[in-house]
């Protein structure tokens, strides 16, 4: 699975080496290439974080319900891709070529096998 | 004994490696290999006493490995999922269990290697595996060798072991646009357990001493793989060249004898001819690399009768080269400490005070010995004898802290 990370802008915040986002269009052909080597299992897009919801129960089973992400959090995860590939070397050239690596990083996890 | 005459056990230090490296790059498993490369040299050890090592031991124990590993492939259900998972090898020859006992065997300790220093590991990790899979050594004698607890170094390998097997690190050599800095991390490990084992002579700790053997017998395994790569070549030169120093470098009381008071009578000369002949060849590739450039520095060294005499405008010529490549605080030191003996002790001090504000340098005795040792030069005894006292205090190794102490007595003493 590749998980494409986003810096948060802010003071004492990591800096993407670009400030500019990749396109859509980046995304489209980098998705394309994918699917044409026959790798791409699944994918999707995350909208941005800051319309993001936490939630957490608590012993007492209660909900905590809280706006925006974590506040300490330095990045956050803006899409995944999750690629089906014979080994590690494979997963970490198709990363690179992803448009989120130039911007944020683009971390690479095995999924679990169970 | 063996073919050649040489007992059963010699035979395996060899072939164990490379049995295990065959059965690694073929199940991607380190403990399925690990495991069968045990039973097969225990089969040989019931076997060969009786009917005689034969003409390919290392053929028998490939087939016998493989043999055994399919069998606990088809009896673990498992394990037989798992490897179905693995991707399908395309040569059918190279299938296990399908190569007959005469081809020829391929060396995977190159794949090997590869795998056990991925950037995907840390450092630790690249060292400890490397020890552990392709020098063949225990991990009592790895934690030994690293002075950490047994269970710190078992814990390390089977993170890094796991690490390899859940992301399916591959056992491959990387391909061209990739192995510049592949092999780079292959060589930086490599050069680690060197320099980890060297500056460790004069504990009287034999076990240490051993990783500079093993550094440099992992070097000559990947010299006779990739015979044509300069850096590869430079990088074995450059431990010979070192090492061929060992005998004098510490005196019969333990204390450690700077390059320019060792007996050079005692270097040893078959290393230095063999690592001069490797780094010559290593120099003859442009453009040079930073590691056939310190082997040409060491042959300098090794090949002057005393340090006055030594080519130190050469020296000092590779030193700027080398900086050029790489310009580290430490490569810096060394040329300053070059430039001491081209031009003078002034320029030389004046060199390193130019280094005074870097922090790694602060930190290591290195530094402090140098200054001390050119203030000395320049007959400034009290500065030199504060320079040397500080650099003791930061020394390592019983033997340098021994001679640091020395020279800090030495200059103190009025008159």
């Amino acid at each position: 699975m590749l998980l494409i990370m986003g810096f948060r802008k802010g003071e004492g915040m990591l800096q993407p080496p670009t400030s500019e986002a990749p396109s859509a269009e980046e995304f489209m052909a980098y998705q394309q290439e994918l699917g044409q080597a026959g790798v791409h299992v699944d994918s999707g897009v995350l909208d941005s974080f800051e319309d993001a919801t936490q939630v957490q129960v608590n012993e007492a089973g209660e909900r905590l319900v809280t706006n925006g992400p974590f506040a300490e959090s330095r990045e956050y995860l803006g899409g995944y891709q999750i690629i089906d590939v014979p080994d590690l070397d494979a997963a970490l050239d198709w990363a690179a070529r992803c448009p989120g690596a130039k911007y944020g990083r683009v971390e690479v996890r095995p999924l679990a096998e169970f | 004994m063996g073919p050649a005459g040489e007992p059963i056990e010699a035979v395996f230090r060899e072939e164990r490696g490379r049995l295990l490296a065959l059965l690694a790059a073929r199940f991607g498993d380190l403990d399925l290999a690990e495991e069968v490369t045990a039973e097969a040299l225990l089969a040989a050890v019931e076997a060969w006493p009786r009917s005689g090592v034969p003409r390919e031991p290392l053929a028998w124990l490939a087939t016998t490995a493989r043999r055994k590993a399919l069998d606990r492939i088809r009896r673990d259900a498992t394990l037989a999922t798992k490897l179905a998972t693995l991707h399908a090898d395309a040569d059918p020859a190279r299938r296990p269990g399908l190569v007959p006992e005469h081809e020829h065997i391929p060396d995977d300790r190159l794949q090997l290697m590869f795998a056990c220093c991925h950037p995907a590991l840390d450092l630790d990790a690249q060292t400890g595996l490397t020890l552990r899979y392709v020098a063949g050594l225990s991990t009592a004698q790895i934690a030994q060798a690293f002075l950490v607890p047994p269970a710190t170094m078992a814990q390390r390998l089977t993170r890094g072991k796991r690490k390899i097997q859940h992301s399916c690190i591959p056992f491959r050599v990387p391909g061209p646009d990739e192995l510049e800095g592949r092999l780079g991390l292959v060589l930086h490990v490599i050069y680690l357990i060197f320099t980890e084992g060297y500056a460790a002579t004069g504990h009287h700790d034999l076990v240490r001493c051993d990783l500079v053997d093993e550094a440099i017998r992992l070097a000559r395994i990947l010299h006779r793989l990739m015979p044509g790569e300069p850096r590869v070549t430079g990088l074995l030169a450059l431990m010979l060249l070192t090492d061929a120093r060992r005998p004098a470098r510490v005196d019969g009381h333990g204390i450690a004898v700077s390059l320019e008071d060792q007996d050079r009578g005692l270097w040893d000369t078959s290393m230095i001819d063999e690592g001069t002949r490797l780094a010559t060849q290593a120099l003859t590739h442009h453009p040079p690399n930073s590691w056939s450039v310190q082997a040409a520095i060491a042959a300098l060294h090794d090949e002057a009768p005393t340090a006055q005499e030594t080519d130190w405008h050469q020296v000092r010529l590779l030193y700027d080269e080398l900086f050029a490549l790489t310009p580290t605080p430490v490569v810096a030191l060394n040329r300053a400490i070059a430039i001491s003996w081209h031009e003078g002790p002034q320029a030389g001090l004046d060199h390193l005070e130019a280094l005074a504000g870097e922090p790694s340098l602060a930190r290591q005795h290195h530094w402090h010995a140098a200054r001390g040792h050119t203030l000395a030069r320049l007959g400034c005894h009290t500065a030199a004898a504060e320079a040397y006292r500080r650099a003791s205090e930061l020394a390592q190794t019983p033997a340098e802290i021994a001679y640091l102490s020395a020279r800090a007595e030495k200059y103190s003493t009025p008159g």
